[in-house]
């Protein structure tokens, strides 16, 4: 063959491909091995998120944030809980505080043992995700205990969460995590020192710090650089600012490190989930799980029995919904992936007039071609698999 | 925090003059609004500045104001881990008006003003490759415009005779249903449906 005639072959990873993590279309250019250039094309999962929620009020908002980061729902409503919060200058009470903290640490091990387990899928092993999803499951009957739904909670609302959680499931979950623990320490023997593992993931993917910031990373990708930044420290929001743990970061910015920082968060929630469940079940066993400001939180059922104001209240909130003072803000959560964020722009009324969806899978996803370049075909799975993608908030 | 963001405003409005129309906190978030041809300028200040350091871009996202004569907003998003201050900054354009792509400073933008493109039509120069990006393949209009119906206006089915998906005009069963829940007795600016008959005799 003369050396006119060599080009360069583009294919197309997915979008139906399990290491796609979904949706998604990688066209990629390669010379030989070599990934030359990656498009990715996304948006087979857009529903349309943000406009809904122009035509909804704030209450009917909440239920699309489960469907964004559908590993780790109660995360995403936070944000935005503490968006209308932030507008309407609403305080959650100490309990409501603890209850959401012990669920999004939920959510971050519910999402973190669903990367960690399915990117050692991708490159090859088949005993981590069975055991990660044993546990997942466990934890999927705590968010239906506290609130109905597996997945799809909505429990998170502005202003506090929904409902109380009862003591008997607080000690379940508080007796969930010895045994978890030893789940970790059981994928940790499989997977930290595998040979293979080891292979696929030690120094592919490396970022650079500089590089990771401009890029708009957030989360495990800038503490895999060596940054020590999460938001549940630097800038806290709710009870983090009371409680103890650690942030762990890595000094080379690879996938491999990017696994361990997600192994030994999940220990770090489980340290913060003690702390919740202690507190639960001590100082703050009784008390208001959500303000008691009536124009915002609808009243309690038996309230509404008794009291015309109180059935006002509920007929109010339930059809017209309260109203938002003219504003915009910007609030974000640590989310298990990164910097979740919600721009809202409220024009006064009952309605939001703007929701951004800030998802930090879109910053990441967007750097795959950056990232990819140079590296084998191979690795373009592994590196997938470490960015933690979820295209619920990808394409929103 | 609020000194620190005060402090920060102040520090802007000095270096950068009149390149910055206004720069103000409200909820705790630092908003300064610049005009299209200064705004390049005013984010390569903030992020190379070391009073600023704003260098992890956020977000980028167009906002729709459709009565205003410039009916956009761009508004970007800086977090600096350095001075862990976070800063908005605005630029009001038009349906024409381009305004220019900011990936020269922060390559993460990319995406981001491929994604305000795609959902309000709103143009940037410079930008190396504006295609739209979450909507279909071939789509048409710009769906988070507040004059895009909510509904669209195609629908998409596979068709069993043609053997491929088709498009066709939206069908509603039902006509969309719009409440209208503004408070009736905290006065409305409109007569509210049914409310003429009391006021004739």
């Amino acid at each position: 063959m003369n050396e006119h005639n060599i080009r360069n072959f583009n294919i197309n990873f997915g979008p139906q491909h399990p290491a796609a993590h979904g949706v998604l279309r990688l066209v990629l250019e390669l010379d030989g091995e070599i990934v030359e250039r990656v498009d990715p094309h996304i948006g087979l999962l857009h529903r349309g998120t943000e406009k809904l929620i122009e035509a909804k009020t704030y209450l009917q908002a909440v239920p699309y944030f489960d469907r964004l980061d559908y590993v780790a729902p109660m995360n995403q409503e936070h944000a935005f809980a503490l968006a209308v919060e932030r507008l309407t200058g609403t305080e959650v009470p100490i309990r409501g505080q603890l209850i959401r903290v012990l669920y999004s640490e939920i959510g971050r091990i519910l999402s973190h043992l669903l990367n960690v387990t399915t990117q050692a899928m991708d490159v090859g092993a088949l005993t981590p995700p069975l055991w990660g999803f044993e546990e997942r499951e466990k934890l999927m009957v705590f968010y239906e205990r506290a609130s109905g739904a597996r997945m799809h909670a909505a429990y998170f609302r502005p202003g506090g969460v929904h409902q109380d959680l009862p003591h008997q499931l607080v000690e379940d979950i508080g007796n969930w995590l010895d045994p978890f623990l030893k789940t970790l320490d059981d994928i940790d023997t499989l997977l930290t020192g595998n040979r293979i593992f080891k292979q696929r993931n030690v120094d592919i993917g490396v970022v650079s710090l500089d590089d990771c910031w401009a890029w708009g990373f957030s989360g495990v990708m800038v503490r895999g650089s060596g940054a020590a930044w999460d938001l549940r420290k630097s800038q806290p929001y709710e009870c983090y600012g009371d409680l103890d743990f650690d942030i762990p970061i890595g000094k080379n910015g690879d996938c491999y490190d990017r696994y361990l920082i997600r192994m030994i968060e999940m220990r770090e929630s489980v340290k913060i989930m003690r702390q919740c469940v202690n507190r639960l079940l001590g100082d703050a066993k009784t008390g208001p799980v959500s303000s008691l400001d009536g124009k915002m939180v609808p009243p309690k059922r038996g309230e509404m029995k008794r009291s015309m104001e109180a059935l006002i209240h509920h007929f109010k909130l339930y059809t017209e919904g309260y109203h938002v003072p003219e504003g915009d803000v910007y609030a974000a959560v640590e989310a298990p992936k990164g910097e979740f964020g919600v721009y809202l722009v409220s024009d006064g009324t009952n309605k939001p007039y703007r929701c951004k969806i800030r998802a930090p899978g879109y910053a990441h996803l967007q750097a795959m071609d950056y990232i990819c370049r140079g590296h084998q075909l191979a690795d373009v799975s592994a590196i997938l698999g470490s960015l933690d993608i979820v295209f619920g908030e990808v394409d929103r | 925090m609020i000194e620190a963001l005060n402090d920060l405003a102040g520090t802007i409005r000095e270096a950068l003059g009149e390149r910055v129309l206004s720069a103000g906190i409200a909820f705790g978030d630092l908003t300064v609004v610049t005009t299209r041809d200064a705004v390049i300028s005013v984010l390569t200040f903030l992020r190379d500045d070391p009073r600023c350091r704003f260098v992890n871009l956020i977000d980028v996202c167009g906002v729709d104001w459709p009565q205003r004569a410039e009916r956009f907003d761009v508004v970007y998003h800086l977090l600096s881990p350095t001075k862990n201050l976070r800063i908005r900054v605005k630029v009001a354009t038009g349906e024409d008006q381009p305004v220019p792509s900011s990936t020269a400073v922060y390559p993460g933008a990319d995406w981001f003003e491929r994604e305000a493109y795609d959902l309000y039509g709103i143009l940037f120069t410079g930008h190396p490759d504006l295609r739209r990006i979450l909507t279909d393949y071939g789509f048409e209009g710009y769906p988070l415009r507040k004059d895009f119906p909510m509904t669209g206006y195609v629908e998409v089915r596979y068709d069993d005779e043609a053997k491929r998906v088709v498009y066709e005009p939206v069908v509603l069963r039902q006509e969309f249903r719009n409440f209208d829940f503004l408070s009736p007795w905290e006065g409305t600016d409109y007569v509210l449906p049914g409310d003429e008959k009391a006021k004739a005799n």
